[in-house]
């Protein structure tokens, strides 16, 4: 049974703050399902599935869903970090497609920047009972400097330069200067990034996203209850999830799981990348875009340097508009978790809500993609494909 | 630039998971010891239980032989001690994390063959650590 059109994404929020001293986690969860809840014209009460991830405060989904008082018979915590929201909408769609809800509620929030976390510069134990985690801890591995080693073998493999990696985050943040909530929405040049310092070498300040307090939620509908609500009715299509790792040893950091999830979810959507109108790619680095368009296949594997060298990634001036609210790089990272923005964002331009001066002229197809975890040693893919009906 | 060794940290102790207990005693002994698989005949890396290639349990530990190749590495720049984390390819076959030490870091780079060296942690026995050959 194919899912294309087993679902439609009726409600979309983002949280305004980039900053929530004076709000709880819980409560910023909270306030992303009223706002999905207004945008869709639906009630709690219509509610009957609930999906968040590592960033609900609690026991997976339990605490979320008494805080929230939800009488749901559908739950589903799972969690590949960033990316859980991507595969949480797929998930959603199976559920819907299998009888086990008709609206399904996904929240996710979190306040890294009020916490003063040093998201990604800071190694973590963790538990020691994850079995990686005694060969890898004493190296020192942070967020970026793991990110790094990808973007350092992508250059020696394929020749890409820093100069190209940085027309990402010039890109970002053409779109984020429309942005009002965005975080950064100063419009940067190459030379800008490339001159910023070096934080894990070959990647600079400017190659990173923001640290960012948050968050968002979707609504998950089944057809007949998109067709009775007054929005634009955005059908998912296409959906695929993968995981990568180290493989045993053979280690190979010049892909990701993008390659296996999004050739799943162009297959179930029966469209191919030449068609997209618009992409929301996960941006938690410069780096990771870059790979996550070659495995998308968007271009060849290896010329993604090229690809979005010039403005590429630009609205109305490439061929592949992008994260054109700013992404993480510029607008917002809420909870260190970039996937339910990729969404939001997809939805705002299939909807034709988008800025006007970002806004995709007809953007009827669009995909959404994310990387959860590290993409240089395991992470978690889910790729999204949907259309404006 | 100057080498400085940052201190290494250790998580856990070395029978916090019993399967892999010889490995960090073969550490303390100076011997880096890479799990190889009666099953299926491959090495594999980080060391485990099963076999990651075949699930065989018919699992040996084989002294490597020091020798390697960096295959990526980035320089933590944004540290108190800059340090150079790396993926080195063993002579042996397995692809490993680790870090670069004992050199000018900006000199690092991919395809450099590298030499086994046990650099000490805190709380902990040494950690196989590699420096240019």
């Amino acid at each position: 049974m194919s899912l294309n059109g087993a679902a439609y994404i009726a409600g979309a929020y983002e949280h305004p703050t980039r900053k929530a001293t004076d709000k709880s986690v819980a409560l910023l969860h909270a306030e992303c399902a009223i706002g999905a809840l207004e945008d869709a014209g639906l009630s709690k009460s219509d509610v009957d599935g609930y999906f968040c991830a590592g960033d609900a405060p609690g026991m997976g989904p339990i605490s979320m869903v008494d805080y929230l008082n939800l009488k749901v018979r559908h739950m589903d915590a799972t969690d590949i970090g960033g990316s859980s929201y991507l595969l949480h909408v797929a998930h959603a769609a199976e559920a819907i497609a299998a009888g086990r809800c008709n609206v399904a509620l996904i929240t996710l929030a979190g306040r890294p920047r009020s916490e003063g976390m040093a998201t990604g510069t800071t190694p973590r134990a963790g538990n020691v009972a994850q079995p990686d985690v005694q060969f890898e801890y004493p190296y020192g591995p942070t967020v970026v400097n793991v990110y790094a080693m990808v973007a350092q073998r992508h250059m020696h493999e394929y020749g890409t330069t820093s100069e190209q990696l940085a027309w990402i985050k010039v890109a970002a943040s053409h779109h984020a200067q429309y942005n009002p909530h965005a975080m950064l929405r100063d419009v940067v040049t190459v030379e800008d990034v490339v001159k910023s310092p070096v934080v894990a070498s070959p990647l600079h300040r400017l190659d990173c996203c923001v640290i960012s307090d948050g968050g968002g939620a979707l609504l998950v509908v089944r057809p007949e209850i998109a067709a009775s609500l007054k929005r634009p009715k955005v059908k998912v299509i296409g959906m695929g999830e993968a995981p990568k790792g180290q493989m045993g040893g053979n280690v190979d950091l010049t892909y990701s799981g993008a390659r296996f999830s999004g050739a799943a979810a162009f297959e179930m959507a029966k469209v191919k990348p030449g068609d997209i109108k618009y992409a929301s790619i996960y941006d938690s680095f410069t780096i990771t875009v870059l790979v996550q368009i070659e495995d998308l296949g968007f271009c060849e594997k290896g010329k993604g340097g090229a690809f979005v060298a010039d403005g590429n990634l630009i609205s109305g001036v490439g061929r592949l508009p992008f994260n054109t609210d700013g992404g993480g790089l510029c607008n917002n990272h809420p909870a260190n978790r970039g996937g339910i923005t990729k969404v939001i964002e997809a939805v705002r331009q299939l909807r034709g809500e988008a800025h006007p001066k970002v806004q995709v002229a007809n953007c009827d197809l669009a995909v959404a993609h994310g990387t959860g975890g590290l993409l240089g040693t395991r992470h978690g893919s889910a790729t999204l494909i949907m259309e404006r009906e | 630039m100057a080498y400085q060794q940052r201190k290494i940290p250790f998580a856990g102790a070395i029978d916090s998971n019993p399967e892999t207990k010889p490995f960090f005693e073969g550490c303390a002994a100076g011997v880096l010891k890479v799990p190889h698989c009666a099953g299926c005949g491959k090495a594999h890396w980080y060391p485990r239980g099963v076999c990651p290639h075949c699930m065989s349990q018919n699992l040996s530990w084989r002294d490597a032989s020091g020798q390697g190749t960096i295959y990526s590495f980035s320089v933590m720049k944004r540290a108190e001690v800059p340090y150079c984390i790396a993926y080195v390819t063993l002579a042996e076959g397995p692809t490993v994390l680790t870090n670069i030490v004992d050199c000018d870091l900006d000199t690092v780079r991919i395809g450099q063959k590298v030499a086994l060296r046990f650099v000490p942690t805190e709380g902990g026995p040494p950690m196989p650590m590699f420096t240019p050959a």
